[in-house]
């Protein structure tokens, strides 16, 4: 299996290429429609204007979509019998060759001394979650997110006297307006919200940060979320806080939530804020073929 | 679109109003975290910089007086032969230099601060004593935004990272947006209230408790 692992050299490093230049489809169309909704000549049309123009100069060459080449997780499904850690020393070795052909940028910091890491690796980098299934497939889904958006998430545990939040879907929904409200333009806006309700802090947030793995266009499988999302997608639009923050009709260009059980005693909300610049891509390992979603 | 060239002049600096669409041309020095705690303990707590930092200095002086400062940590090519070129070069949020920024500005004479985000009161603040302006970049236009540095002219303190470096550049027709200006405007300001005033209408129609009976 470990032989088979090395094999994936070529296509985690042809992953990390295509997610740090090439951006999915559905955010781009997204973009365009929203463009659609800004007023003439206003500041918020012309952001659009120079988003779109960048995804495509970004996809048309080699050079990375946003500077900060973010936080690089790889949420791996994989069947019974795969080495984790062999995967992990295949992933690095991509990891280090695309931040040499500057496709990622030295993004790896030491928090004590501040010494800037020249590839990339060190403690916790890059971030991996492993999950065993039944199915035959490789499948590894690469999440690249940069700090600006991470750092306007946020976690809320209720009840928020403050907030006048309870334990019920209102409460959830003042969280995700406060959310972004707090959050203004700095995430990079329009944004896209994932929302984990329910877990313990860290599963809050591991729940949270997997909706972003999601197409904009799915529809969730549950029929309170999926109203849950529409509303909340159509209230934070409201706020009018726009694009980059500037003002405008558009302030996220989509909204993706989960419930996980949690305590009794515990009840958390947590919000990951994905900046436009979403930068996700899936490597799909089937029967020794590869191919990139 | 207002036509911007490094060195800017106080008066140029007065003039510009918040919501104006600029483009910048001219030498400009990135800095960001490592770069501002640098420029602070060097240059602004001591009275005497340390002789290693002597020549740095005046770089940063030439570089700064009547000039720019962008909140930007790129991706750099780095050639043999000592040339650099900026692959992907889009700002970074600018709220971290807040503590110091204001600092920076006397110290140096800077005009203009390019950013993503907005800063707060004590830069607004500096802005208006020393007539300055903030430049909102488009965040996340990395690539867009690279084709506009013509050419890198050299670097201070390679050493603290690509990302934390101190780069000399030369822009051409940089494309930002005034959101803080010389007159305690702030975009960021009036876009926070609008949108709490919104926010309130929000949580009304939603039978929700508005946000000024809550308890904070």
């Amino acid at each position: 299996m470990s032989d088979a692992l090395t094999d994936l050299y070529e296509p985690l490093l042809e992953l990390i290429r295509r997610t740090s230049t090439d951006l999915p489809r559905d955010i781009d169309e997204a973009m365009t429609a929203a463009r659609e909704k800004e007023e003439p000549g206003s500041a918020g049309e012309n952001v659009f204007n120079i988003l779109l123009q960048n995804i495509e100069m970004s996809r048309a060459g080699t050079s990375p979509l946003c500077q900060d080449t973010g936080m690089i997780s790889f949420y791996v499904h994989h069947p019974s019998g795969m080495s984790q850690l062999a995967f992990k020393r295949v992933a690095e070795r991509a990891v280090a060759a695309a931040t040499a052909e500057n496709r990622l940028r030295p993004n790896s910091v030491d928090s004590l001394s501040g010494e800037s890491v020249d590839d990339n690796l060190g403690a916790g980098m890059p971030v991996f979650h492993f999950e065993e299934w039944e199915m035959d497939e490789i499948d590894v889904h690469l999440l690249l997110k940069g700090g600006g958006c991470e750092n306007v998430g946020a976690q809320f545990s209720l009840p928020d006297v403050g907030l006048g939040a309870d334990r019920d879907l209102a409460g959830v929904k003042r969280c995700v307006l406060e959310a972004v409200h707090l959050a203004q333009g700095r995430g990079c806006a329009p944004g896209i919200l994932g929302i984990g309700i329910g877990g313990d802090r860290m599963g809050s947030y591991e729940l949270a940060k997997e909706q972003l793995l999601r197409s904009l266009t799915d529809t969730n499988q549950d029929r309170v979320l999926a109203d849950f999302e529409d509303e909340m997608f159509e209230r934070c639009n409201e706020l009018g806080i726009g694009p980059m923050g500037f003002g405008g009709k558009t302030t996220l260009l989509g909204v993706k939530a989960g419930v996980r059980n949690r305590i009794p005693a515990s009840y958390f909300v947590s919000v990951a804020y994905a900046c436009w610049a979403h930068r996700h891509r899936r490597l799909v390992v089937s029967k020794g073929k590869t191919e990139i979603i | 679109m207002i036509n911007l060239q490094v060195p800017i002049d106080e008066k140029t600096v007065r003039s510009l109003r918040v919501g104006d669409q600029v483009s910048l041309s001219g030498a400009v020095l990135t800095a960001r975290d490592r770069a501002h705690k640098y420029l602070v303990e060097e240059f602004v707590e001591v009275s005497q910089p340390n002789d290693d930092e002597r020549e740095n200095l005046l770089r940063i002086e030439q570089r700064l007086q009547d000039g720019v400062i962008y909140h930007c940590g790129p991706v750099v090519k780095e050639h043999d032969d000592g040339r650099a070129e900026f692959v992907s070069a889009g700002p970074t949020t600018s709220i971290r230099e807040e503590g110091v920024q204001a600092e920076v500005i006397e110290r140096f004479g800077v005009r203009a601060v390019i950013g993503k985000g907005g800063m707060g009161a004590r830069t607004l603040s500096a802005l208006k004593e020393y007539g300055a302006v903030y430049l909102h970049a488009i965040g996340g236009a990395a690539t867009f935004l690279a084709r506009s540095v013509e050419r890198v002219d050299g670097v201070v303190h390679r050493d603290f990272g690509v990302a934390e470096a101190m780069w000399e550049i030369e822009l051409k027709d940089f494309v930002a947006v005034v959101t803080m200006d010389s007159h305690g405007g702030s975009l960021h300001d009036e876009v926070r209230e609008a949108s709490a005033s919104s926010l309130s209408g929000v949580l009304a129609s939603m039978g929700q408790a508005p946000v000024d009976k809550q308890q904070r």
